[in-house]
């Protein structure tokens, strides 16, 4: 374990907590509880790691990329988070909530998605287990997403369009933990990102760790040590806390790559939405902005408290992207290395691909948390 | 603090003589005439008005309060225009704030608690500020004098309520549904189980919201509770253009349902006893 647990009450540092109504928080405690023991307990760990390797996949691979490191003029590896199950590194999550959720005697699943890889993961994990499967998601991201929509249909959830607010990803979270509110018996709300109240921000990294994990001994083996630099997207974070994960007692330099038009970390401030205290984007009252990215996934006005703590630490930085650098990313990828990431990890490579100067020469791990298959739609629109 | 503060002594005077409380909820900022729909409200026999400062992310409610805050934030509606609004605005009876943790936690918890005391607000309800949360502000709102009211809900356990209503402040709100604000057709078993369960534990005023939204089901819970909290009702009222007339007709309707349930039976029991 590398990165530092919160206090008992969820702090990580200024951040964190658990800022619930109060119907939810008998649920946060009972879940904390329940969590705590699955996690000590082998015949939980064992079942979650049979799922992760012969029904996700694991361990993904850390690829090289001879081509576009030569042009970059950098050694770049990436995580190939990409080649699990469903998509994305959303699975890992899944699998161990949902799990969770059975242990606990629920047999409903909720969950919000932006982009609709937690979605389709949580609608995955359902069907697997024979759950029921509810997911919300803005009716912008039900649009430019439409192929992730169908795909939960397939997999038998039920998708709620959220009508209010930017209806994007902030508003499905808000009708997600309206319905949590009012069926909190009976559901259980598996949330997509290391964010929320605590014990989310804790137990989401958890079940992300093995991501940071097998990275470092994949590195160990690749290249005999530990890369200078390992970068992630941020939306809420859970895939860049994951990878983090691996590295924060290393030399490696953290950076947690966010939309420009969602930064949080870079643009916001302290505030409290969505559960926890983190860094948020805001105006001058405590309301909360709508963010705009081209990424649905990382379409967030917030970020998940641990990154706010590890930013205000030092020990990661969080750098930003604007949407054209994303969009020539993933024409980079998809034509050097023949990988076509999804928008989300396609920030990070965006953010290495503008600063290949600066990191002339070093070793730089880039988490590819997504493929782009989802994305193409969207992306045949920008370019044509 | 530990006296009995404005908002609970205005409710004791009510219960006191027999009555129930009747707290109305108007959203701050709705259309150009709330300062006026709250004055109507109390001269149409609240005992206690909340003022809603609409928050952009109010996941404890429903549409109704939802599209207020929207149409408020929508026309400019701000957390310290409002509270200017309501300095200075005497309606003979306590102001309880109610809206979301960020907004007070982004003004500056003690910025926010003494601007809400020299704009006239006696309390305040944070709703997404459970009791372990609570600390830092209740601090500041003691500090200024601001009675924090804090929520029980139906899933709060037994060994939870007394702790809740032992650091609440002015009354308990207890939490009438498993769900968020909103007009539901009939009143839910929940809403009389939440009040009798609190009282059971404390001696502090006990009024039920959320699912309360006819002057029948007020009636109803208030056979457990000390009164109740009117919210949705009253805002769509509000954003169906009624004006201040139009609302403070509807909370006639609670006041006079409550009255003749309550007050007759009390001041005919007073006079037996007498």
């Amino acid at each position: 374990m590398t990165l530092s647990d919160p206090t008992p009450d969820g702090r990580f540092g200024d951040f964190g907590g658990r800022f619930v109504p109060e119907t939810l928080v008998p649920a946060c405690q009972e879940l904390e509880e329940a969590f705590i023991e699955a996690w000590a307990d082998p015949a939980f760990r064992a079942e979650l790691d049979g799922l992760l390797v012969n029904y996700a996949g694991r361990p993904s691979p850390v690829t090289e990329c001879p081509a576009l490191s030569d042009e970059l003029g950098l050694r770049l590896l990436l995580k190939r988070e990409d080649l699990n199950h469903t998509g994305s590194h959303k699975i890992n999550n899944v699998l161990g909530q949902a799990l969770l959720a059975r242990r606990m005697g629920r047999n409903r699943l909720l969950a919000e998605t932006g982009a609709g890889q937690h979605g389709v993961a949580t609608a995955t994990a359902a069907a697997l287990l024979g759950m029921e499967c509810r997911i919300y998601m803005g009716e912008v991201d039900v649009r430019r997403q439409e192929l992730n929509v169908f795909r939960m249909h397939l997999l038998g959830a039920e998708v709620l369009t959220a009508m209010s607010g930017s209806r994007t990803l902030k508003d499905a979270i808000n009708e997600a933990m309206r319905d949590w509110v009012a069926t909190v018996e009976s559901s259980y709300y598996c949330l997509g990102s290391v964010m929320g109240p605590h014990p989310y921000p804790l137990m989401v990294r958890r079940f992300q760790e093995v991501i940071g994990t097998e990275a470092r001994r994949q590195c160990q083996e690749l290249i005999g040590g530990v890369p200078d630099v390992v970068c992630a997207s941020v939306g809420g974070g859970s895939n860049a806390i994951g990878l983090f994960s691996g590295f924060a007692d290393s030399d490696a330099e953290l950076v947690g790559v966010e939309p420009a038009g969602g930064a949080a970390v870079g643009r916001g401030v302290p505030g409290v939405v969505h559960g926890s205290a983190s860094y948020l984007m805001q105006d001058e009252f405590g309301q909360v902005l709508e963010a705009e990215s081209i990424s649905a996934g990382l379409d967030y006005p917030g970020v998940g408290p641990e990154h706010s703590y590890l930013a205000a630490t030092g020990r990661a930085r969080y750098e930003s992207v604007a949407d054209d650098e994303v969009v020539e990313a993933f024409q980079l990828l998809s034509r050097t290395e023949g990988i076509i990431p999804a928008l989300e990890p396609a920030h990070a490579l965006a953010w290495v691909s503008r600063e290949r100067v600066a990191l002339a020469g070093r070793t730089v791990l880039l988490n590819l948390s997504g493929r782009g298959d989802k994305d193409v739609g969207q992306m045949m629109e920008i370019l044509s | 603090m530990t006296g009995t503060g404005t908002v609970e002594s205005a409710l004791r005077t009510r219960l006191d003589g027999g009555g129930r409380c009747l707290v109305p909820y108007v959203t701050g900022g709705l259309g150009g005439d709330w300062t006026s729909t709250i004055q109507a409200v109390a001269a149409a026999g609240a005992d206690v008005i909340e003022v809603g400062i609409p928050f952009s992310d109010p996941v404890m409610d429903g549409p109704t309060i939802q599209a207020a805050n929207d149409r408020a934030l929508g026309t400019g509606a701000t957390p310290p225009g409002i509270l200017d609004s309501l300095r200075g605005l005497d309606v003979g009876v306590p102001l309880v704030v109610m809206t979301y943790y960020n907004i007070a936690y982004r003004m500056g918890l003690e910025r926010f608690a003494s601007t809400l005391a020299d704009s006239g607000v006696s309390g305040c309800i944070l709703p997404d500020l459970p009791l372990e949360e609570t600390g830092p502000w209740a601090e500041a709102a003691d500090a200024c004098g601001v009675e924090t009211i804090l929520l029980a809900a139906p899933t709060t356990p037994d060994a939870r309520l007394p702790l809740i209503c032992e650091r609440s402040r002015g009354f308990v709100y207890g939490v009438g549904v498993l769900g968020v604000t909103g007009v539901r057709s009939e009143l839910a078993s929940s809403a009389c189980t939440i009040a009798g369960r609190l009282k059971a534990v404390t001696g502090r005023p006990v009024l039920v919201g959320v699912g309360v939204g006819t002057p029948e089901q007020a009636v109803e819970v208030s056979g457990r509770s000390d009164g109740v909290v009117v919210g949705s009702a009253v805002v769509q009222r509000m954003l169906d253009g009624a004006g201040p007339d139009g609302v403070a007709a509807l909370v006639s309707g609670f006041r006079e349902a409550l009255d003749s349930e309550f007050q007759t039976a009390a001041s005919h029991q007073g006079r037996i006893s007498s």
